[in-house]
């Protein structure tokens, strides 16, 4: 079973979860697609034995053989070409790797080459993945495509997706079985709540609620649940103990024990919520 | 006219209430919000939307299902699945490239531009107001986020100062949100992922040559971190122009929707301002530097 913990707000623990429910969990995957600040390493210290490169096709051209026809620059949708006074000017970093400029080109200028975007990084049971976008690289995509061709089949798979509800976000939850939303709260969180589940519903893939920092005499996220017929599957207290744990790279489950059993059970009730 | 990025890395650092509480603080200036996926400037922004427009940031490819002889060409082009076996488009995962209309034999293939999202141009009492929500699962986030940039510049091209709010990450809508700015403000929690953010939306910022200031918010909560993120920022020569107390009444400000100036919350209040005087000064003195390097040019 693949399990995606998301959220659309940034910030409202979404990798406290993943992190918790996977090392509650044995034995079981994590997997972490927020590629661009990747942060489960931090929680679950894992020995990091395999490293795999992430490459991308993009064109490479010799200029012996261009006509400067500019057709290439035409074709390509995402102005990763151009054509400036007969000669071709590339721009690799916003290439999307389509291919349609070789296509095009009549005289045979333009070939494939690898280009090095990212990394895909493993412990040495590979139950623990990474992706790690290049600083300075916009496109996260091909990091959480490799990534994800190391997903287990024989074991929990649990997805920490990166912020926000675009095609990074899309990529992550694809063919994944369960959602976890994570959320907080406050007027911030509920509204990315909202987003988040028009985000999953639209996908079709079964969802339940996490509230994280949840306090008493706020009960927005209860309320709106309540009236969208959205269980909250776990609710964890805001705590100075679970912050500052936190801080310092410490899970909950790892300070106390029930939190560990109650992460446990939160498997077992996603599974059942699955087979509904 | 000078623009300043506020940023962070990691999610839920504060970039939002620190931005809201700049608007109180700073005159003359217009306010924009780049995270076009989960924004939330709006909601301590209030306001009214005086401009609302769709935004097609993308586009799909369409099958002429007439003219189409299933000849399988475009599935066998396609580099990302997005033909099903009943040549029908699967829009989430057509990037809009176009390979299948260049390489279909009976022309039945075209590209549409597609709706991925809203902009909005809001009044607001702290100025002028450019914001937008990205369609759910949207191709394009970074385009539409130029497009807050641009509008913005349209509406609001007399103030001194922009302040815009940015969005987690370091990908694509991050650079979209800082390129040609004049400063990011990288705003960081003194935590583990905190810190591991911090640095690499630092090195963003650098590989794009944009000055880089730093705020630590909450910094009493682990006073070891912020040490680290101190000497971090020292051995790199980024500045730290704030540090931010752990403070309740902020939350509680911010359910009934208050920054930490309209709560009067005194010693946040004078923190956000002090943080305010050090980043004109710098940016002033920038100026000053590029005036006489100009001078000098002359």
């Amino acid at each position: 079973m693949k399990i995606a913990v998301l959220s659309g707000k940034g910030g409202t623990g979404k990798t406290t979860i993943a992190a918790s429910l996977s090392a509650s969990l044995k034995p079981s995957q994590y997997v972490d697609c927020d590629v661009e600040e990747p942060n489960g390493h931090i929680f679950l210290n894992p020995d990091i034995k395999l490293s795999v490169p992430v490459k991308v096709e993009v064109p490479d051209f010799d200029e012996s053989l261009c006509s400067g026809c500019g057709d290439c620059a035409e074709a390509c949708r995402f102005h990763a070409l151009a054509a400036v006074n007969k000669k071709i000017v590339s721009f690799p970093e916003i290439c999307h790797h389509c291919g349609a400029c070789y296509i095009v080109c009549k005289t045979g200028a333009l070939t494939p080459a690898e280009r090095i975007v990212g990394v895909v990084e493993m412990n040495g049971d590979k139950t623990f993945a990474r992706g790690k976008l290049d600083v300075g690289e916009p496109i996260s995509i091909p990091v959480i495509k490799k990534l994800k061709e190391y997903l287990k089949t024989d074991m929990p798979v649990i997805l920490d997706c990166p912020p926000g509800a675009s095609c990074a976000v899309v990529q992550s939850l694809e063919g994944c079985d369960f959602c976890l939303l994570v959320t907080e709260p406050t007027p911030f969180g509920l509204h990315d709540l909202k987003i988040a589940v028009a985000l999953v519903r639209k996908l079709g893939i079964p969802f339940c609620v996490a509230l994280n920092k949840a306090v008493e005499g706020d009960s927005r996220i209860q309320d709106y649940c309540k009236k969208e017929g959205i269980e909250i599957i776990i609710e964890i207290p805001y705590s100075r103990e679970i912050a500052e744990s936190y801080s310092d790279g410490v899970l909950p489950v790892h300070i106390r024990g029930e939190w560990k059993r109650k992460f446990a059970r939160l498997y077992d009730v996603i599974k059942e919520r699955v087979s509904q | 006219m000078k623009q300043i990025v506020f940023i962070s890395g990691k999610g839920g650092t504060g970039k939002s209430t620190l931005t809201a509480s700049l608007s109180r603080i700073v005159q003359n200036k217009a306010i924009a919000d780049c995270d076009v996926e989960a924004p939330n400037l709006h909601i301590l922004m209030g306001g009214q939307v005086v401009e609302q427009k769709d935004f097609y940031g993308a586009e799909e490819a369409v099958i002429n299902k007439e003219k189409c002889t299933s000849c399988n060409i475009c599935r066998e082009t396609c580099r990302f699945d997005a033909i099903d076996e009943d040549f029908e488009i699967i829009p989430f995962r057509c990037e809009g490239c176009g390979a299948c209309a260049l390489v279909c034999p009976a022309d039945a293939i075209r590209l549409e531009k597609v709706k991925t999202g809203e902009t909005y141009v809001s009044k607001t009492s702290r100025g002028t107001f450019s914001h937008a929500l990205l369609d759910i699962g949207a191709e394009g986030s970074g385009r539409l986020v130029t497009e807050v940039r641009n509008n913005m510049k349209k509406h609001a091209d007399k103030e001194d100062w922009i302040l815009i709010d940015g969005s987690p990450g370091i990908g694509c809508v991050v650079i979209a949100s800082i390129t040609g700015a004049d400063a990011v403000v990288a705003v960081a929690e003194p935590t583990k992922s905190g810190i591991s953010d911090l640095e690499r939306v630092l090195a963003v910022a650098r590989h794009f040559e944009i000055p880089a200031y730093v705020c630590i918010n909450k910094y009493d909560i682990n006073l070891k971190i912020t040490k680290q993120i101190e000497d971090f920022c020292e051995k790199n020569n980024f500045e730290v122009i704030g540090r931010i107390p752990f403070e309740p009444k902020i939350v509680n400000a911010l359910r009934d929707l208050k920054t930490p100036i309209d709560a009067d919350i005194p010693n946040i209040a004078f923190e956000i301002e002090s943080i305010w005087k050090r980043l004109a000064d710098k940016l002033s003195e920038s100026d000053k530097k590029g005036d006489a390097a100009a001078a000098s040019r002359s």
